[in-house]
């Protein structure tokens, strides 16, 4: 009999979980443990309106306090675990209180990961992950202030966009010689980092920050080639790296993120994870994976929550991603790992284009530019392991589907 | 603030008084309302927002733009008064508002 279930972590997966077991009947206790004090919020728009202070906090929250409420959801905000007891079931908080679960569901989330070089601990040095981290950055803004960035990668690349609209002087360090080198195609990084040009950001590629310079708070980020860069704010944006330490002093499987089956389970019969700080296998592609994003927090957290309630649902779904700068949509589906062959369609200079990622004929990843219809295309194809033609995939002006 | 009318799945309905300036979907995922996903959360690219406007609403509105446009595609079911409730904002001309949920979300699947 379960007749409590507890989750750690009030993000997107945890919300969704909550979400999800009320409406799969779930009558039991359902309590809530998140360190942050606000309501379980959506975070995607606090590198773009929100910080640009276009978008309110109110607007961020899920669901109001009515919903929880009304769903018999207790909230322990601004409450941390700090250590889960999983032989007496039970998850002590920092300020001593001890909460009992028959089910315990982890969505513990990642971090940023922390720039190794001197100086990176001064003030004025920012990261962007939570609520809590944007008031500083908003309040170190000033039009015309110098604003660097350290890291090409998609919250780097968003807070640039913001920044340049909020009039800040911006300039991008990036250590490979492209922006988004790891997660998109060399055509829509060069894309982009025109885009970026043109909207007046200074990107730099192929360089290495070695430090932060200043007197009492960061001035200068002082590059492997020499090059200083005199600074008002540093955001650095070096990705992020899965919240484990809870999972792993409880004796869970931990290697990049937690490890969990298709149906959500660590290494402990009673505890669940989901989201970003799980490392998770893909039926699909055929390996494991950690993803970072609201699409796995959202489905890995309904898989997980049906799970809970003892009705097997495998997590088998391909992945998408997305990120707005300026005026574009970059819309990602699929992985490209593995694939052979690479199909542009479309002309950049048109400003919508995507590139199709082949493994053979098979089709594994698109990355649609201001062309959601190939994206939605792909979705499908993906998943039902569609083989395509990439001499025809190359003439843009013929669908996705008649690419066969 | 203008009440805006939400036909749930299975028929029922539920007014919800609205403050201006923030979406549909806000409106609808804040206080709950069944079948109002809004995966991605206001971007307009997961279509999990969908609604039906009342036809006698649905000239009223500021129309659909063309990002609007290719997202709704992708929608279950799309119909000629669908609308991305992420897409439509509050103002005090909306009220007495009606938009109907669909049965299905294409998160469903």
């Amino acid at each position: 009999m379960i007749s409590t279930i507890l989750i750690i972590g009030g993000g997107q997966a945890g919300a969704q979980a909550i979400d999800t077991l009320r409406r799969e009947g779930f009558a039991g206790r359902l309590v809530l443990i998140g360190d942050e004090p606000s309501l379980p919020y959506q975070r995607p728009p606090l590198s773009k309106k929100y910080l640009s202070g276009e978008m309110a906090a109110d607007r961020l929250v899920f669901r109001h306090q009515a919903f929880y409420d009304e769903h018999r959801v207790e909230l322990k905000l601004g409450r941390r675990a700090v250590r889960i007891d999983a032989a007496a079931r039970q998850v002590e908080l920092a300020d001593g209180e001890m909460v009992a679960y028959d089910r315990l569901l982890l969505c513990l989330g990642a971090e940023s990961r922390r720039l190794p070089c001197p100086g990176a601990t001064l003030p004025g040095v920012h990261y962007l992950r939570g609520l809590r981290d944007v008031g500083p950055i908003q309040a170190g803004i000033k039009p015309h202030g110098r604003v660097v960035v350290i890291g090409g990668g998609y919250i780097g690349l968003e807070t640039a966009a913001t920044c340049r609209g909020m009039h800040c002087d911006v300039t991008v360090l990036e250590m490979a010689d492209r922006i988004m080198n790891r997660v998109v195609a060399p055509r829509v990084s060069q894309y982009f980092a025109a885009e970026h040009r043109t909207h007046g950001v200074n990107i730099i590629c192929d360089t290495r920050v070695v430090r932060i310079e200043g007197a009492g708070k960061a001035e200068r980020v002082i590059c492997a080639d020499g090059g200083s860069h005199a600074a008002d704010l540093v955001l650095v944006g070096v990705g992020a790296v899965a919240t484990t330490e809870l999972a792993s002093a409880a004796g869970l499987a931990c290697d990049d993120g937690i490890v969990v089956d298709e149906y959500c389970r660590t290494s402990d019969a009673a505890i669940y994870a989901a989201g970003d700080c799980t490392n998770h296998p893909s039926p699909r592609f055929g390996r494991r994976v950690r993803l970072e994003s609201v699409d796995n927090a959202f489905e890995q957290a309904k898989t997980a929550a049906f799970n809970l309630l003892d009705r097997p649902v495998a997590h088998d779904r391909v992945p998408w991603f997305w990120s707005d700068q300026y005026d574009n949509k970059l819309l990602i589906v699929g992985l490209t790992h593995g694939h052979d062959v690479e199909v542009l369609r479309g002309d950049p200079a048109s400003r919508s284009f995507s590139v199709c990622y082949l493994k053979g004929r098979e089709l594994l990843a698109v990355e649609a530019v201001n062309h959601s219809k190939d994206y939605m295309a792909a979705r499908k194809l993906i998943a039902e392991r569609a083989f395509l033609n990439p001499e025809k995939l190359a003439d843009g002006a013929l669908g996705l589907k008649e690419a066969v | 603030m203008p009440r805006i009318v939400f036909i749930e799945r299975g028929g029922g309905r539920r007014e919800i008084d609205a403050p201006l300036g923030i979406t549909l979907m806000e409106v609808a995922r804040q206080h709950g309302v069944q079948g109002i996903v809004a995966q991605c959360g206001g971007a307009c690219v997961c279509s999990t927002c969908h609604v039906y406007v009342d036809p006698s609403w649905f000239p009223k509105l500021e129309p659909r733009d063309e990002m609007e446009e290719g997202t709704l595609e992708n929608a279950l079911e799309p119909r000629a008064n669908s609308r991305l409730s992420c897409q439509i904002h509050i103002t005090a001309d909306l009220d007495g508002l009606e938009v109907t949920v669909p049965e299905r979300q294409r998160e469903d699947l």
